[in-house]
């Protein structure tokens, strides 16, 4: 049973950041512009717009059949590199990897899900897309239709789904291949609680009773420490720990410290974050606070291409759940393209001593969401002397609560 | 019981994949087993052009109609414009309606193919994006889209036929070999305007320049037999030349073929189609990266 599935030898993944065209895509005009000074002013200076970036860096592994590895590590720690290169959506820019079996990989959940088609005719085509035969969907069709709790809605286009039936879909039907290595990045975030649950308790399932391999990403440590037997840790494209699941959790959670403040890698969208962080009331740039000093944050928001943003924070504790979640309107009709700076205050004395990290997105209420960050900016509340000093590292929430308390004799 | 078993194999549901296909991924790799993936993705591709097929014509009020107005509606003007105001010659005894009509089909599908395809992979980078199967997929379901199309038009020129009791030549039986013919120009040329698109977006902006173009250049509202002999050669670097030609010989049989015009149009679709797929081939790697 403990055979070698997944080989992984001296894996990097390279790419071109040149930082004079920040679009994904080029234009032609660009290009021959491009060209054209290139060819007055020669070599001057060639080599300097271009610099090479490694998402993941010399990653070697090997995972044995039946594994259910937990990958952990930041954004930008090449979690998702790696998994787009184990499903063969990119290729590896050196290194060489052995998979003995058929993957399939939960990339997204509903990859081309078309809004048009009925649920019937989207089981068949994400089952397609997925790398189903037809009569492998066909036979597992009733399992499907009852996994997802839709079949009165089975012949209704999905664009009159709820999120929540869409969803339920498209995870039915990812639940019903039957590969020997299943890759799942993030897609159990969706959902309500009792979906999510149930989902759970399908890849369980498939790992454990059907000895299936599973490589899941995700930011939320409890599922991770549910659901896996190995945790490998990332940081900064290079593999750091590989082994038990607590221990991982542990290390990524301590590791989690150092970054400071958060600066704007893509820059092509209509408005975006070009940097945060926190600094005190003072304006220090700090990471660490007192339990009875406010928390500000400072948002520097760039390319303002839209009038009407609204700005979204959540606040994260050590598990990774929400703590509570505060959004705000920002009418931009007046400020210049150049940018914008926000401040967010947490009132002093709300935040339990302990480790928090936020989620920040920038959105159009319901429309678009034109920028979200999981998991960023880690940052302490420090014990400056609450009633509960005495109980440090335990778990007392995350809120301090100032209750009226009373007593009869 | 001395039953060995192969490490791997033992808890293989008993299906048409119970050997275990050892995979490679090494830069360059992908090359190797590319066409023998093609072949295992083949019913992706059906549910793609089905998808596509019927996403065309969802919450259209006329819906396969409009495979018949479009080109209905250039041929009359064409017919009204070429034939009656120009005056052009006609191909023997022919009604001009034909002579455009039988231009029209290929023509169109030419036109229809490389404007589906050469967005296809865009509009699917979600796609692209999120899971793996040979790119070639993507536009090759759309250019069957196009060919639905097509034959949705090709009714029409059946009932024009029987309107001007016009009887087809016996080469009509040669019909299937144009077809395909059209199929891999616009095949050829789309695959490398799509990789192209994928890289430069110009290109959206390019070809419904081409298509428009190419309806003048090309011999649609026209018989070929009109251009001088001594540009007849040059002309037929046009592969549609050939295509539409050859569509008009097999309908109205009356203009012979010029051969060497057709040998050269034949080179140029071939041509053409070994560039896309070389080009798409060498650039597919990454489009994941690049969409």
């Amino acid at each position: 049973m403990s055979s070698t599935i997944i080989k992984v030898e001296h894996l990097t993944k390279k790419f071109i950041l040149s930082h004079d065209a920040p679009e994904r895509y080029k234009s032609l005009r660009d290009v021959i512009a491009k060209k054209a000074r290139g060819m007055i002013e020669k070599k001057q200076k060639k080599n300097e717009t271009q610099e090479e970036f490694a998402a993941l860096q010399d990653v070697s592994f090997e995972i044995r059949k039946g594994d259910r590895v937990g990958i952990i590590g930041r954004n930008g720690a090449g979690k998702s590199t790696l998994l787009k290169i184990l499903s063969r959506i990119t290729e590896p820019s050196e290194g060489r990897i052995t998979i003995k079996g058929r993957v399939a990989s939960l990339l997204e959940v509903g990859t081309g899900f078309h809004p048009e088609l009925t649920g019937r005719e989207n089981i068949f085509l994400n089952g397609a897309i997925l790398g189903m035969s037809r009569s492998d969907i066909r036979r597992q069709f009733d399992a499907i239709v009852d996994f997802a709790e839709i079949d009165k809605f089975l012949d209704t286009p999905v664009k009159r789904y709820s999120s929540g039936m869409y969803v339920r879909l498209a995870f039915a039907v990812a639940a019903h291949l039957e590969p020997e290595i299943l890759i799942v990045d993030e897609v159990l975030a969706v959902g309500d609680l009792k979906f999510q649950q149930k989902c759970l308790g399908k890849m369980e399932d498939v790992s454990r009773n059907q000895g299936r391999t599973v490589l899941f990403v995700s930011h939320n440590m409890g599922i991770i420490s549910n659901i896996c037997n190995v945790g490998y840790v990332f940081q900064n494209g290079r593999l750091l720990y590989t082994g038990k699941t607590s221990d991982a959790i542990n290390l990524y959670l301590d590791n989690a410290k150092e970054l400071e403040s958060y600066e704007a890698r893509d820059k092509d969208k209509p408005v975006s974050f070009k940097s945060v962080f926190f600094s005190s009331a003072s304006g220090d740039r700090k990471n660490e606070f007192a339990h009875d000093e406010p928390v500000r944050i400072r948002f520097e928001i760039q390319n303002i291409l839209s009038k009407n943003v609204d700005i979204g924070v959540a606040v994260l504790d050590r598990f990774k759940s929400k703590v509570f979640t505060t959004i705000r309107n920002l009418d931009l009709g007046k400020v210049s393209n150049n940018g914008l700076m926000v401040d967010c205050e947490i009132p002093h004395s709300f935040l339990a001593p302990g480790s928090y990290s936020l989620d920040v997105a920038l959105f159009n209420s319901k429309i678009t969401s034109y920028e979200y960050i999981n998991d960023i900016l880690p940052f302490k509340v420090i014990d400056n002397g609450t009633e509960l000093a005495a109980f440090e590292g335990a778990d007392y929430g995350s809120v301090l609560c100032n209750c009226n308390w009373d007593y009869e004799a | 019981m001395t039953v060995s078993v192969e490490p791997g194999m033992t808890d293989q549901p008993a299906g048409p994949a119970s050997q275990v296909p050892e995979l490679v991924i090494e830069p360059g790799r992908s090359e190797k087993n590319y066409w023998g993936d093609l072949w295992r993705y083949r019913e992706l591709f059906y549910i793609l052009s089905w998808r596509d097929v019927k996403v065309r014509y969802k919450q259209t009020v006329l819906g396969a109609a409009w495979g018949i107005i479009r080109p209905l509606l250039t041929m009359i003007i064409f017919t009204i414009i070429f034939g009656r105001v120009a005056k052009l010659p006609t191909e023997g005894t022919a009604p001009y309606a034909i002579l455009v009509y039988a231009a029209m089909l290929p023509w169109q599908f030419f036109a229809n193919a490389l404007g589906e395809a050469s967005a296809s992979l865009v509009g699917n980078s979600n796609l692209i994006t999120k899971v793996y199967f040979p790119r070639l997929i993507i536009p090759a379901s759309s250019v069957i889209v196009s060919l639905v199309d097509f034959g949705i038009s090709f009714l029409l020129l059946i009932l024009l036929m029987v309107w001007y009791r016009f009887v087809p030549s016996g080469h009509i039986i040669f019909l299937p070999f144009f077809i395909i013919m059209a199929f891999l120009a616009s095949f050829g040329i789309s695959l490398y305007l799509t990789a192209l698109n994928v890289k430069y977006r110009d290109f959206r902006y390019i070809i419904p320049f081409i298509v428009q173009f190419g309806l003048y250049v090309s011999p649609v509202g026209f018989s070929s037999s009109v251009v001088p002999e001594k540009w007849r050669l040059l002309y037929s670097l046009n592969p549609m030349v050939a295509v539409i030609d050859g569509f008009r010989w097999c309908i109205l049989g009356e203009q012979r073929i010029f051969l060497p015009g057709f040998i050269l149009s034949s080179l140029v679709t071939v041509f053409f189609c070994i560039i896309g797929i070389w080009y798409f081939r060498k650039t597919e790697k990454s489009f994941a990266d690049n969409i």
